[in-house]
């Protein structure tokens, strides 16, 4: 456990889709919780998109969104959407199989 | 932007309506669903719902020119299109045509967490592009219901149902949305509080191993429509729903005759045929020649050019047409030609609801003026609903000026057969044939047991099935009764040598009375000269007599003068 961050799967890269509508309150707040999580687990070794589905109404259709917010995990597999403002980040990580422990774990020192 | 609509709406009373383009739900509908709303299509799994919602879509594309979104939440675009494909519809060209989109919405429990609150706009989002794409003023949904499999978060989902079932009326777009039946509700989940507009309820029952799938409007808000449930068949024709709507007797009913291709027959009926419109039963036992009957009936509408359905439940067409032709009747050629139609099912293939809904859809499409139905005694069941079928069946013919010929096979024995007994008062002329058994041969036999307005023959009379078609043949009725076959051909032979009996002795009492005429000239001769001879004699006789005394006269004198002249 040299690297803390990289504890569970270390060699995955994170490919994410945010799908929001808009700047409506909610999307803000999804966006902002995303960022932040990924910063904290997944710094360095992902790529979060977000999509305004307004401007790009496609792309719905191609990774089956229905809710806003959805955050898409596309890689890696298997696949996992994550509905809602992200505001549990507990679950948001349960989602995406990152192991809380890679947080509390990196914690106390 | 609705302003100018809305007072025109109001002073008509008419609720503008879109035509689903499946045969007979526009009847009991009055004209269709209702347009730029939604409506809720109800029923358990299996009763045709999805190609319900997909034939609206189809149609509307390919006859109304009004394109379709069809957002499916069970089953992906490429299966549908290969369901549908069965009934024709040719999804795949439509969809290339941009005529219509299909949306598969997956949903999968197991890949979807939950973090925070959320709404559906992305659902919103996705239909309001396929239905701008396409320009859609119909829409699919297909099961909606799967999101609640989908999400916890079920105060939500309804909330947000609500929200698009307004938001699609927003966007005037007609709707349907499917659902499945729940205990004790319309739907699983409720959503018919949410869509109230028009509510129809779709239904797959079992009764007796055999299928019927049924049909009602529960609701539909701001129109009449038919209440009553409504057979309805899905098959490589499509759907079609049966509105028994003839429940009056008010059809029209015509004077003019049809003949029955027999023409003895139509002597007998005293009117030269059936009436048109009018429902004829021939019943009789096997082997009495009813399909013959049917047949002569065909044969004789065909050779005038009218269009004959033949609806055969005991026989294939090919048998038909092979048995006709033993008895002279070439049903082939009119085959050919077009002029009849076989459709042949076994009875037991559909339930009755089934069977009407087809002949039904059958008799619509080829519009035929005549009507064969070979045996109604096939059916099997309850006779309440054989009753039931057979009315309605009776009524569509009469309401279309169709001219329905139904046979039956009666059982031996001069008890009416229950087919026969419950159908009877439907019928407007009953012909019965019957066997007679004398002398160790069987003859057949007709008689016209009713006609309904006409004043027909009350005789029985012997028929024979020959290689020129039905003849019928004098009825003999002796002293013994009627008599047929030889019995009768041997009363002729016995008349005949009669009658020259009879003849032969007025000739001799002739020639006697001839004779004895010269006999009593040759006396009046005899006896008149006898007269003459006597007369003759008598005249001879004075003669002399008169020269007698002429004589003695001048004797007298002469002696006188000389005894005188001497003193």
């Amino acid at each position: 456990m040299d690297d803390p961050s990289l504890s569970g799967h270390p060699a995955e890269y994170y490919r994410l889709r945010l799908f929001v509508t808009g700047s409506t309150p909610r999307s803000t707040r999804a966006i902002e919780n995303m960022r932040r999580i990924c910063e904290e687990n997944l710094q360095g070794r992902y790529d979060l998109e977000v999509i305004d589905v307004y401007q790009n109404p496609e792309s719905t259709r191609d990774l089956q969104v229905i809710a806003t917010p959805t955050l898409v995990k596309i890689l890696p597999e298997p696949l996992r959407r994550i509905i809602g403002d992200l505001s549990n980040e507990d679950r948001v990580l349960a989602g995406l199989n990152i192991a809380p422990v890679a947080k509390s774990s990196r914690s106390p020192p | 932007m609705n302003s100018d609509n809305a007072p025109e709406e109001r002073e008509s009373h008419m609720l503008p309506k879109t035509p689903t383009g499946i045969g007979g739900l526009d009847d009991l509908t009055l004209g269709g669903l209702p347009s730029g709303r939604p409506t809720l299509l109800c029923g358990a799994a299996g009763c045709g719902k999805t190609l319900f919602a997909m034939t609206f879509l189809v149609n509307g594309a390919s006859r109304f020119d009004e394109h379709g979104v069809f957002m499916s939440f069970e089953e992906r675009a490429g299966d549908l299109a290969d369901n549908v494909a069965s009934l024709g519809y040719d999804v795949d060209g439509l969809i290339a045509a941009k005529k219509l989109a299909i949306d598969y919405v997956r949903i999968e429990r197991s890949e979807i967490e939950e973090s925070g609150d959320y709404d559906l706009e992305g659902l919103f989002v996705r239909l309001g592009h396929a239905i701008d794409t396409v320009g859609a003023k119909r829409v699919v949904l297909d099961t909606i219901e799967a999101l609640f499999a989908g999400l916890t978060d079920t105060m939500l989902l309804r909330a947000e149902l609500r929200r698009l079932f307004a938001w699609l009326k927003d966007k005037g777009v007609t709707a349907i949305i499917t659902a499945e039946r729940g205990d004790g509700q319309l739907t699983r989940y409720g959503i018919e509080e949410y869509v109230s507009d028009c509510v129809i309820l779709l239904d797959n029952r079992v009764q007796e191993q055999v299928t019927t799938r049924r049909l009602r409007v529960i609701k539909y808000r701001g129109s009449a429509h038919g209440t009553n449930e409504y057979p309805f068949l899905i098959d490589d024709e499509g759907i079609s729903v049966m509105p028994i709507t003839s429940a009056g007797l008010g059809h029209h009913i015509s004077q003019e005759p049809v003949p029955t291709g027999v023409p003895s027959l139509d002597a007998m009926l005293g009117l030269g045929g059936y009436y048109r419109g009018s429902s004829v039963l021939i019943s009789g036992l096997a082997g009495t020649g009813k399909s013959t009957f049917g047949a002569s009936f065909v044969d004789a509408a065909c050779n005038r050019g009218e269009h004959s359905l033949y609806f055969a439940f005991e026989e294939s067409p090919d048998q038909v047409v092979r048995n006709m032709r033993s008895v002279g009747i070439d049903l082939a050629r009119h085959r050919q030609s077009g002029l009849l139609r076989f459709e042949a099912a076994r009875p037991s293939l559909y339930g009755f609801e089934m069977h009407l809904a087809r002949m039904n859809r059958d008799i619509e499409n080829f519009k035929p003026s005549i009507i064969v139905v070979d045996p109604i005694s096939a059916f099997r069941g309850p006779s309440s609903e054989i009753h039931a079928t057979l009315v309605r069946l009776a009524d569509i013919c009469k309401t279309k000026g169709i001219t329905a010929l139904f046979s039956s096979l009666s059982g031996s024995g001069d008890q009416l057969d229950e087919t026969e007994r419950s159908v009877s008062s439907l019928m407007d002329t009953w012909i019965t044939l019957r066997d007679l058994e004398a002398n160790g041969e069987r003859n057949r036999v007709l008689y016209l047991l009713k006609s309904r307005g006409m004043n027909h023959s009350k005789q029985l009379r012997e028929y024979r099935l020959t290689n020129n078609g039905i003849e019928m043949i004098d009825a003999y009725i002796g002293p013994d009764g009627v008599l047929t076959g030889t019995a009768r051909l041997a009363q002729e032979a016995r008349e005949r040598e009669a009658a020259l009996e009879r003849q032969q002795a007025t000739e001799r009492r002739r020639r006697e009375l001839d004779r004895k005429r010269a006999m009593t000239e040759r006396q009046i001769a005899e006896l008149r000269a006898a007269i003459d001879a006597e007369e003759a004699e008598v005249a001879t006789l004075i003669d002399q007599e008169q020269t007698r005394e002429t004589t003695l006269n001048a004797d007298r004198a002469s002696m006188a003068t000389s005894r005188g002249k001497r003193l």
